[in-house]
């Protein structure tokens, strides 16, 4: 008993002498956040130069996961989260207040492929990778894989399907891409950053499906853009939409995001994959930033959508060193709107 | 000066008493602790699945079905498997290290093969990718159609699977079971072996009667190595192939409990989800204890078995 309250006493004295201090720091403003590991190289750019230009804001960020993000930033341990994959109704419903969805960049995921012999850029559709998925087409002479790629000699070789064997956003766009463009893929696998594979072998990270891909013969796998671009990893062409087939690129995964703004909806938890438009890369996803819609801490929120605001416009222009493909004009100025609905 | 160093010295023996004693309980309680933690997360999951959890084969993140037959079947076979073959080699290093090797090498070797231990599961793993999985699937590529057809050989030659991870876990562990088994082998009193030699004994005759008498300790080296194999983790993950079937191919992708976790972890977000994922810890956490137990009782039942026959009962071969 005397005990409990000598320990009152001792931390009650630690809490005023906190206090005390708190008006020297309440010139730096300290926001935490966690989420996605794939924006997270744009992401510390942006808090980076965001504080080399407001010295007193400093924004910490975790790359913990999507999955992490969303819980830390339902059990309000983090101000913001990050995910790759938009919530669900059920997590959204499970969170203390209402979370707000704001696209920041975007990804696109490529399939690469080794087939000894051959050179030439393969051309896939939906349909034949869902195949390849699901174990249906198993080997690389397929009539359809064959169909599509006139002039090139595939060998009778088997396939073997790379996949991403770590949760992750790749494989939430993957599956999201296969699951609308195959309605059976939707039924036996269907859309989450960590699915359950009918066939194939799973590498963990990008390195690890890239690694897998570049030494099995007959392999397949997807990984993200920005890896296969800096690794100078080849990749095939996909076919969108409007039938076209479409090279992976910053420029295809922003026009396949422009394509998706005529639709958007309020909430901007939308799929860009197989967007309309001629030149739209069809496996192409935002990833988002999530923020309360009326937080409690009124401070950290006004200097958050400042830095929102400056990364929507200004921040843009660190997309393309990264690899990054930037939101289209349109995004911005829906977001830019959208943005007002925070209560500061 | 003598007056006051007794009781001085019985203050001191209680507080080192209290102190160890004090560690001694936290192993206790960090045990409890984890167990209990691990029961707490995942009773969304227990509830939902009971004892299903255990001997269901979906793992189906998206549907909500969660079964850990797979991985549990994995996890024991990779690890046994490992055991399978780190055991023969580790115990020939040890007896080689302290009864056969000119002393010159002793320590250099003793140190080479500590050194192994050292080295971090990432770049076990990173190696594996590199220079492993490449050899294996040259090796698959040469088994003959009709190994192919036996269902222990049967499957694309990708590499990846279980072949290559078992063969990673077994250089792992044996560091670790071949430096206690040489301990082991080293406490062994120099009489038994001079009595091995005086009764006529070669030496592998001799060296048989030391592994006799020190068989408890080479079983607990043995079973040291089985543990972890069983909680090994970056380097099965980057090997095994990560997908969830049971098999008995050597050359197919399989999945193991650590692996699981290290890869679905921190993209969980889903309560259910989450909590399965517990359970897949606790479960992993429950098959160590019953090893654990299960290694007690063969150590005891070995030990009764020596009290039991005549304690210098060296299998003399028949002289011909």
């Amino acid at each position: 008993m005397n005990m409990k309250i000598r320990l009152k006493t001792a931390l009650r004295g630690l809490s005023a002498a906190l206090l005390v201090g708190a008006p020297v720091a309440a010139q730096t403003v300290q926001i935490n956040g966690a989420g996605a590991t794939f924006p997270f190289p744009i992401y510390s750019k942006w808090f980076d130069e965001y504080h080399k230009q407001r010295p007193n804001v400093e924004i910490n960020y975790q790359s913990i996961g999507s999955g992490g993000g969303i819980r830390q930033l339902s059990n309000e341990t983090v101000f913001f989260g990050a995910s790759d994959g938009p919530m669900t109704n059920d997590q959204l419903a499970g969170a203390p207040g209402a979370i707000l969805h704001f696209p920041t960049v975007l990804g696109g995921v490529a399939p690469s492929y080794n087939i000894p012999g051959v050179t030439a850029s393969l051309k896939f559709t939906g349909a034949v990778l869902a195949e390849i998925y699901l174990g249906k087409i198993t080997k690389w002479n397929d009539p359809a894989i064959v169909k599509l790629n006139p002039g090139v000699a595939l060998p009778s070789l088997d396939i073997a399907a790379v996949h991403r064997s770590d949760g992750s956003g790749t494989n939430y766009i993957f599956c999201d891409y296969l699951s609308k463009v195959y309605p059976e893929f939707k039924k036996r696998v269907g859309v989450a950053t960590s699915v359950n594979w009918p066939v194939g072998v799973g590498g963990k990270g990008n390195e690890g499906v890239a690694g897998l891909v570049k030494q099995t013969p007959g392999a397949i796998g997807y990984v993200e853009l920005i890896y296969a671009i800096q690794n100078n990893i080849s990749y095939g062409d996909v076919q969108n939409h409007d039938g076209r087939f479409v090279r992976a690129s910053l420029e295809t995964v922003t026009e396949a995001a422009a394509g998706a703004a005529k639709a958007m909806p309020p909430d901007f938890r939308v799929s860009i994959t197989n967007a309309p438009g001629a030149n739209a890369y069809p496996i192409s996803s935002f990833t988002w930033m999530l923020f309360y819609e009326s937080p409690k801490d009124k401070k950290r929120a006004k200097v958050m959508v400042d830095f929102f605001k400056w990364a929507l416009t200004d921040g843009q222009k660190y997309c393309a060193e990264l690899g990054y493909a930037p939101l289209p004009k349109e995004v911005v100025a829906l977001e830019a709107k959208a943005l007002g609905k925070i209560k500061l | 000066m003598a007056k006051n160093s007794a009781p001085r010295r019985r203050g001191g023996d209680l507080g080192f008493r209290a102190g160890t004693g004090f560690f001694a309980a936290l192993v206790v309680m960090l045990v409890g602790g984890i167990a209990f933690v691990l029961w707490r997360e995942s009773r969304l999951s227990i509830a939902k699945f009971g004892f299903d959890f255990w001997r269901t084969k979906t793992w189906d993140p998206v549907s909500g079905e969660f079964g850990a037959l797979p991985f549990i079947w994995g996890t024991l076979y990779s690890s046994f498997l490992a055991l399978l073959i780190s055991t023969p080699v580790a115990l020939g290093i040890a007896i080689f290290l302290s009864e056969l090797s000119p002393r010159m090498l002793r320590t250099p070797l003793a140190f080479l093969t500590e050194l192994l231990a050292a080295i971090p599961s990432i770049v076990y793993g990173l190696w594996g990718v590199f220079v492993l999985v490449p050899l294996v699937r040259k090796l698959e590529l040469l088994a003959p159609a009709w190994a192919r057809s036996l269902p222990l050989f049967s499957g694309p030659p990708l590499g990846v699977g279980m072949l290559s991870a078992a063969l990673i876990l077994a250089v792992m562990i044996i560091p670790f079971t071949s430096s206690v088994a040489r301990e082991v082998l080293k406490a062994v009193p120099a009489t038994q072996r001079e009595a091995a030699y005086a009764l006529g004994a070669t030496r592998w005759e001799a060296i048989q009667v030391t592994m006799r008498y020190g068989r408890t300790g080479i079983i607990g080296a043995v079973i040291l190595g089985l543990g972890r194999a069983i909680g090994e983790t970056m380097a099965v993950t980057m090997l095994i192939g990560n997908s969830p079937r049971i098999t008995w191919s050597l050359f197919a992708p399989q999945y193991t409990m650590a692996a699981v976790l290290a890869n679905e972890f921190t993209e969980a977000a889903d309560d259910l989800y989450l909590s399965a994922l517990v359970e897949i810890g606790l479960v992993l956490f429950a098959i160590t204890l019953l090893i654990s137990a299960a290694s007690r009782f063969l150590i005891w039942s070995v030990n009764r078995e020596v009290k039991a026959s005549a304690p210098m009962a060296a299998p003399a071969p028949e002289a011909t």
